[in-house]
Formats: structure tokens, C-alpha cells, sequence
């Protein structure tokens, strides 16, 4: 892709607590959390735990009691809020669209806010749609009430990458859609993501939506952090009995959809099957044909063998990722 | 209906002198009401005292309200706009500010999430989605107002309640008829042609 330049901005937050008026706790408590540069992070949590609220801080769509926020070194509050959102990407839930402004419309917005060419919008607006797999000719002109769910959270995700923004922040994005267009939207953030290098942050209370998404995940818990972890190291190890109640950490079948086939592989051993996976085959996956009889899966790449799995190289690989 | 016969001219003009008081006065309400809804929408603080003044208004009866305003600026065409224009504000700003609440919360976040200034949230998002709920509120204020403005002729401001009082004082039925019945043509022409517009922009 023509974009990938991996041109996301590291945030970095320290002691951010918010408190909303009227209320006698903070949603968010004194919160420190690095985001690198380029990275898919996640927070996850129940509702009211306070992730969309440290979400929100950081385009100063919140204002924080105390702390700081930082985006690339350079504190929030140092930039005029509009433009700092115009060049932060947001998304939020399907109804999020103009309902009285078209696709292309919709989508044009940040950049004619920044005030680019009338043709630079238009091409950008042809980009952004194929970026997000739908046809600009057919989608151009329609109203969103004329997308199905998927289809408009598409083009939500169009318009926030619309002025090439080095964040991208997503507050439950997806949790208006049904399970298989979601799954098909969060294959579309990956894919996004790998292509732009955008930095992107990550509301969900959805477990398998995390565990799926991040590089990195953050549990929270009435206004705090309780873990930053990759989610594999967050299932195997988790920092408090909370986290391992979430993401319902003692479930090993659950750890194994993380991990791959190289991950328990022993290299070429002479063992052999006719039950062949790839390198990068889930574990579970193999685990599922073993139960079904394999003694031994076969591990093939594109020039051969490359090795094996059995049973006991599964547990072998599951009880190292505790150490 | 032998009047109408006899003098379609007079009955013309007077028509066209009532339309032109509602016309007036509701565009002059329209201006005034579009910030004050805002206002209304927005402050916490201003808007309940806004309502509560144009509420005070819309309760005195129409009569009383011109007799309170002749003292001030005499009898005529000026006073009766001015007594019309009060009684659609308060339909208007009720309307207006009903139409910008309507806006649901995710659509303002996003637009500011976007990062458009309040204005520009105001001017391309939120108006144009209230504006559906504003036409309603002018149906409703134009129709009041094609009533009202038949008591314009009591301070000598013309239109059609020239004919109905003349009618009822000089026991000419016809005369009255021919105000009533135009009246209401006028209002339900007005009712038909904003649900049509209101039809157009919500499709």
C-alpha cells in the first residue's frame, strides 16, 4: 500500500483522572499508560470502568482533573483542541455518520475543515472508500441510511483516516453490528492498521474483540489500570484475580487461539502425517485435529516440511508461555 | 356568497393585506426565535427564563394583548405585527429548541470528535437536522397566526377580519362568510403546503 510510511504518534499518559460533576468518584483515577508509536492497544473493561472516558482525554473531548497528556512528546493542551482533533482520527458506534450528508460527504469532512483543494478532497474520498472495500462509484452519493451496519461503520472508519491522522481512536466501533460483520471489521482494523502504521486505541467490553485486536491489551477497573500485557501474556499470567475472572484466563483452549502452530512446533523430526497445517495455523486449531486423531500434525510452509506438533508439544508450549 | 360577487376587488386586496401580515410577522419571528431556541437549547440558565417571559405572553388573551400594546404604539399596522409576531415566537422557540435536543448525543460527539468548532456543529450538523422539527413549528405558528391576524382589523390594521366585523355590526352575514371561509382556506392551505415541504426535507 502506497500510505505505509508507519507514521504513528507514541501517547503517553501520566496520572490522567477525570471526574465527572455530580459525582462523588473518579471515572478515571490517576491513570499512567504508554501507547508506542504504531501500535494497536486495546482497553477493555466492563461499562463504567472508565476506558471510554481515558479514551476521550486524549482528544480533549474530556478535560482531566490532573495529569498530562502527551502525543509525541508535545502535551494536549498545548494545541487548539480543534485542531488537534482534526488531526487525531475518532470513530464511535454506527450512528456516528451525518445523516443528512452523503457518503462522500461524510467522509470529505476533516479535510475541508483543513481546507484542502475541492479535487484533492474528491480523490481522497475514492482512496478512503477502496481503503474500506467499498466501491466509490456505488457509494459516493448514497445517504447512510441506505448502508447496512457494517457498511456504515466502514465508511466510519473512511472518515476518521480521511486527513491522514498519526492516531486513531475507536470507542466501541463495532459494537452495533452482528458477530460476523464484526469479525470482518476487526480483520479490516488489522489490515488497516498494518498497512498505515497508524497508532490506534481501542474501546471494547467485548473479550474476544480484545484478545483478537491487540498488540497490546489495558484492563481497567473502576477508573484504574489493572494490566498492560500482550494478550497472550495477559491470559497466561494475569496480574490480579479480576483480570483472570475477565478474560476468563484459566480457559487454556482460549490462550491457544493466540498461539500458533510454530509456537509448540519441534523442527523437523522425522515425524510425519497426513494432517498438515501452516506455520501460522492457530494452535487451537491443531489441538481440534489432534482430538480428532491425529497422533502427530505435520507443519508445512510454502517449500516443505518444516516440522511437527503432538499433543505433549502443545501442553509443552502452553505451560512456557506461564514462565 | 353575493358579496364576494359584488366586490371581488375590495375582497382581493384585503385577502392579500391579511396574507401580508402573516407573512411579515412570521418572518420576523422566525429571525428572533432561531437564536433565542438556541439559547433555550443550550443554557441551563437562560433558556427556562427565555420560555417562561414568551410563555407569560402566549397567556395573555390576543385581545387584551393589543389593548396593552395600543398605549405604546398607537393603533395600526405596526402594533398588530408586533402582537403577532410575540404569539408565534413562543411556538417557534419551543419548536426550535425541541429540534436541536432532538439531536442525538453521538452525532455532536462525532462532529466535535471531527473537530468542527460549536459553530460549525451548529450551522452543519445540528440545524440541518433540527430543521425538519422547525418547519413544524412554522405549520403550527402560521396557522395560529392566519386566525389571529382576524382580530388585526379591531386597531385598524386591515385584513380579514375587516370583512367578519363589518358583517357581524351591520348584520350583513355575507360579508362575515366570505372573512370566515377565506380564513380558513388560508389555513388549511398553509397547513397542506408545510406538511408537504416538511414531507420533502424529512425523505
Amino acid at each position: 500500500m502506497a500510505e505505509k510510511t508507519s507514521n504513528g504518534a507514541g501517547i503517553r499518559l501520566r496520572d490522567v483522572a477525570v471526574r465527572y460533576p455530580n459525582s462523588d468518584r473518579d471515572a478515571v483515577a490517576g491513570v499512567d499508560l504508554d501507547v508506542p508509536a504504531g501500535a494497536l492497544v486495546v482497553l477493555l473493561g466492563p461499562s463504567g470502568c472508565g476506558k471510554s472516558t481515558l479514551l476521550r482525554t486524549i482528544n480533549r473531548l474530556v478535560t482531566p482533573l490532573r495529569g498530562s497528556i502527551e502525543l509525541d512528546g508535545i502535551d494536549v493542551t498545548q494545541t487548539d483542541a480543534q485542531t488537534l482533533r482534526r488531526g487525531i482520527g475518532y470513530v464511535i458506534q454506527a450512528v456516528g455518520l451525518f445523516p443528512h450528508m452523503t457518503i462522500a460527504q461524510n467522509v470529505a469532512i476533516v479535510p475541508q475543515l483543513l481546507g484542502w483543494p475541492p479535487n484533492e478532497i474528491s480523490a481522497r474520498v475514492d482512496e478512503l472508500l477502496g481503503l474500506v472495500r467499498l466501491e466509490p462509484a456505488r457509494y459516493r452519493e448514497r445517504l447512510p441510511r441506505e448502508l447496512s451496519g457494517g457498511e456504515q461503520q466502514r465508511v466510519g472508519v473512511a472518515r476518521a483516516l480521511a486527513a491522514r491522522p498519526r492516531v486513531l481512536l475507536m470507542d466501541e466501533p463495532f459494537g452495533a453490528v452482528d458477530a460476523i460483520v464484526r469479525l470482518a471489521l476487526q480483520e479490516e482494523t488489522r489490515r488497516i492498521h498494518a498497512a498505515l502504521g497508524t497508532t490506534i486505541v481501542f474501546v471494547t467490553h467485548d473479550v474476544d474483540e480484545a484478545l483478537r485486536l491487540a498488540d497490546r491489551i489495558v484492563v481497567m477497573k473502576d477508573g484504574r489500570i489493572e494490566q498492560v500485557d500482550t494478550p497472550l501474556r495477559a491470559l497466561a499470567k494475569p496480574a490480579t484475580p479480576y483480570v483472570a475472572e475477565l478474560l476468563d484466563a484459566h480457559d487454556a483452549i482460549r490462550r491457544l487461539g493466540l498461539m500458533r502452530a510454530r509456537d509448540a512446533m519441534v523442527p523437523l523430526d522425522g515425524r510425519e502425517s497426513i494432517a498438515r497445517v501452516e506455520p501460522d495455523t492457530p494452535l487451537r486449531d491443531v489441538l481440534s485435529m489432534l482430538l480428532e486423531g491425529a497422533d502427530v500434525v505435520t507443519v508445512a510452509d510454502g517449500r516443505g516440511i518444516v516440522g511437527s506438533v503432538s499433543f505433549n508439544d502443545i501442553r509443552a508450549a502452553l505451560t512456557a508461555t506461564e514462565r | 356568497m353575493t358579496f364576494l360577487e359584488r366586490h371581488p376587488g375590495e375582497v382581493a386586496l384585503i385577502t392579500l393585506q391579511h396574507v401580508e401580515l402573516v407573512a411579515i410577522a412570521l418572518l420576523a419571528a422566525c429571525a428572533i426565535a432561531l437564536p433565542l431556541g438556541i439559547v433555550v437549547a443550550r443554557s441551563r440558565r437562560a433558556g427556562p427564563i427565555v420560555l417562561a417571559a414568551l410563555n407569560v405572553v402566549y397567556t395573555i388573551p390576543s385581545l387584551a394583548l393589543l389593548a396593552l400594546l395600543v398605549p405604546v404604539f398607537g393603533i395600526g399596522t405596526l402594533t398588530a405585527l408586533i402582537a403577532l409576531t410575540a404569539y408565534a415566537l413562543m411556538i417557534l422557540v419551543r419548536n426550535v429548541a425541541a429540534g436541536l435536543r432532538g439531536v442525538p448525543f453521538a452525532l455532536t460527539d462525532a462532529a466535535r470528535g471531527l473537530g468542527m468548532s460549536s459553530r460549525q456543529t451548529l450551522w452543519r450538523v445540528e440545524l440541518p437536522l433540527a430543521f425538519p422539527v422547525m418547519l413544524g413549528g412554522m405549520r403550527l405558528a402560521t396557522i395560529t397566526l392566519i386566525a389571529l391576524a382576524t382580530l388585526a382589523s379591531w386597531i385598524n390594521a386591515g385584513g380579514l377580519g375587516t370583512l367578519i366585523i363589518y358583517g357581524l355590526q351591520h348584520d350583513d352575514p355575507s360579508r362575515a362568510l366570505v372573512g370566515s371561509a377565506i380564513a380558513a382556506l388560508l389555513a388549511i392551505g398553509a397547513d397542506f403546503g408545510f406538511r408537504r415541504l416538511e414531507r420533502l426535507v424529512r425523505s
